[in-house]
């Protein structure tokens, strides 16, 4: 195992940064509540004016006049390091976020394909300056020694003599719990060599369990299982419009933006989806919402949005839009339908579940049925659309075409070819069915199945269905 | 027959009638029908026409080997806005596999576009349709569409629309009596009914 850890010194102000600020402006943020606001970190540039985190607000001000402060966002933060995580998950299976501004990632799986390590390296930062993002990277045989690397030396890489190289590190750079650090330097203790050999009991006794274990977690000694990275179950993403759109030709290209953007996590999670939701905001009435489905799950950005615009072309929107939101709430695993590679017909221009997709996109839901027999023998309850239930009993002839519900047969003197079946079943659930079945012939030729009350010899007969 | 004879039959000049053109065909499954049918069935990627003035004159069984057939090798059916159910358990009676026959229903008037995208797909082996009103254009396109997806569209029409001209490469006329072919691509239309059980 080789694990990389990529330490976000300044994620709060990179966060900021992304936003479009000036990145060589004096920036600093300011938290704590509205009496004590201080600052919490500064950029370079604002740092030579002389502004330190923890000065208050109006000490800052005074250093520096022209020096832009910004609200610390929590939110904003977050939303930065899972984007970061779910970068890094594009490099490793094996992400996980060890502190608030600390992630690694198992790259020795991932060096065949992106190695040697400096390679990679240079890669990893290519891409963070990419995204703006201030870092640090080390590379250690542990996850939390290779954070401790990245702190007190940037690139740097450990593969063999990772314990000697632990015990120069000096206490205050080692990320131990700071009440234990402080302790242990008033003892005079200075780098983590010399506590490494301590007797275990004396240890725990003046630091408390939680900061031996974590030493042990740092040197190896005991196992450290990782929160690892799983990348969401779900998929969210709003566009909002500058101005209203009236028409729906004009929400065509945002929509594709928003499919093809669900499409790429698809793909980088190697799932699909079935059913998409999305959200057509208004401004002065709660926003319409359609549900686009797919009978499996599908991944193809072009596929989705040809059903989009299907369905679109039924919709009417009670006012202009002023954003569309797209959620996808449940990603099953992606099967791609196989197909033999000598298929007579493997030029399909679309697979059967894409076909009943679009479809039922146009058609509506459930336009598409399989009737499958079941077993009850009356006929207007014999089949179903309900795969569970079906099932099959055996009877006397049946026709081809059943009519919805049954209609007097217009013909004077049918012919009778077969019957009377009797049946005499559904008297359990109030559609109770008593009935006489007979084929007939009608007098142009046709072959009905109609049936009578049961016991009755003559009268009327209902048509139930056709020998076609 | 002599080499002078094959030289000429090979020029490109020369058009050979019925033996120009070998379609693909699926049998019916029923013999004698087959037998007057051109190549010994339907024609695969072409439009066939059932003619029937009433229902339940065999128009439906006439197609029952051939969707026996199909469906058993897992090949797709599909029923455009049939007038009634396809019931289940006499298809399945008859051997059909249900899983690979499917209906489309609610089309209101868009049984034709429906039909169209399911012959276009090319996963659907035979694609029956029931259409209200159609016109040769109409007609043209599905028979385009089952070119392009190299299926089997079949139309059921009106035993009136007989006389008025049409794309289909078949047409049968469907009643008590049997089965009658009216057109044929590609052959001769036999002037006798042939009896289907």
């Amino acid at each position: 195992m080789q694990w990389a850890a990529i330490l976000l010194p300044d994620l709060a102000l990179d966060a900021v940064r992304r936003s479009g600020v000036d990145p060589h402006a004096p920036i600093a943020l300011i938290a704590g509540p509205p009496q004590r606001r201080s600052v919490q970190s500064c950029t370079a540039t604002a740092a030579q004016a002389g502004i330190r985190s923890g000065q208050s607000l109006a000490a800052a001000r005074a250093l520096l006049p022209k020096l832009i402060t910004v609200d610390y966002d929590a939110q904003r933060t977050d939303a930065l390091r899972d984007l970061l995580v779910a970068w890094a998950y594009g490099y490793s299976g094996e992400v996980a976020v060890l502190a608030p501004d600390a992630l690694v990632l198992e790259v020795g799986g991932s060096l065949n394909l992106f190695g040697p390590w400096s390679a990679f390296e240079r890669r990893l930062r290519a891409d963070l300056a990419d995204l703006g993002v201030t870092h640090r990277i080390a590379l250690a045989p542990l996850p939390r020694a290779a954070c401790v690397f990245a702190h007190v030396a940037d690139g740097f890489a450990v593969t063999g003599a990772m314990q000697a190289a632990l015990r120069r590190v000096p206490l205050v750079q080692s990320r131990l719990p700071e009440d234990g650090l402080a302790l242990l330097a008033s003892m005079g203790l200075r780098r983590l060599g010399e506590i490494i050999d301590l007797p275990r009991a004396g240890l725990t006794r003046r630091c408390g369990v939680t900061f031996v274990e974590r030493l042990d977690r740092l040197l190896g000694h005991v196992p450290d299982p990782l929160p690892l990275y799983r990348p969401p179950d779900r998929f969210e993403a709003k566009i909002e419009f500058e101005a209203e759109l009236r028409s729906l030709e004009g929400l065509q290209f945002p929509l594709k933006r928003l499919i093809g953007d669900l499409c790429l996590f698809l793909f980088a999670r190697d799932g699909g989806v079935d059913a998409i939701e999305l959200a057509f905001l208004h401004d002065d009435c709660a926003p319409t919402t359609i549900v686009l489905r797919s009978p499996a799950p599908e991944r193809d950005a072009a596929q989705w949005f040809g059903i989009a615009r299907l369905r679109l072309e039924r919709l009417t929107l009670p006012a202009p839009v002023a954003g569309v939101g797209l959620v996808a709430r449940e990603l099953p695993p992606f099967v791609p339908l196989a197909r033999g590679l000598f298929d007579a017909g493997a030029a399909a221009a679309l697979d059967w579940p894409q076909l009943v997709a679009r479809l039922q996109a146009r058609l509506g839901d459930g336009a598409v049925k399989t009737y499958l027999p079941a077993a009850d023998h009356r006929p207007e309850a014999a089949f179903t659309t309900d795969a569970s239930v079906s099932s099959r009993i055996l009877t006397g002839p049946r026709p081809l075409w059943l009519l919805p519900r049954p209609i007097p047969l217009r013909d004077r003197a049918p012919h009778i070819l077969a019957g009377p079946e009797r049946i005499e079943s559904g008297w359990w659930n109030g559609r109770e069915a008593c009935r006489d079945y007979y084929v007939l012939e009608t007098s142009v030729g046709q072959r009905a199945w109609a049936f009578r009350p049961a016991g009755a010899i003559d009268g009327p007969w209902l048509l139930h269905g056709w020998f076609a | 027959m002599s080499a002078v004879v094959a030289d000429v039959l090979r020029d490109p000049r020369i058009w050979q009638g019925p033996r120009h053109a070998q379609p693909q065909v699926e049998a019916t499954g029923h013999a004698a029908l087959d037998a007057a049918l051109p190549g010994g069935g339907l024609p695969v990627g072409a439009l066939t026409e059932v003619l029937h003035e009433y229902d339940g004159t065999h128009e439906l069984t006439l197609l029952l080997p051939l969707i026996t057939r199909l469906t058993q090798s897992a090949r797709r059916i599909v029923f455009v806005h049939p007038p009634y159910i396809p019931y289940a358990p006499a298809f399945v009676a008859a051997g059909v596999d249900p899983w690979a026959m499917h209906t489309i229903t609610n089309c209101g008037d868009e049984g034709l576009w429906a039909t169209e995208q399911a012959l276009r797909s090319a996963t659907c082996a035979l694609v029956a349709c029931w259409p209200k009103q159609a016109n040769d254009r109409q007609l043209r396109r599905l028979q385009l569409a089952a070119e392009s997806g190299r299926a089997i569209a079949i139309a059921f029409r009106p035993a009136r629309v007989a006389m008025t001209t049409s794309p289909a490469a078949v047409r049968l006329h469907a009643d008590a009596k049997g089965i009658q072919v009216l057109k044929c691509r590609g052959g001769n239309a036999a002037a006798q009914r042939i009896a289907i059980q």
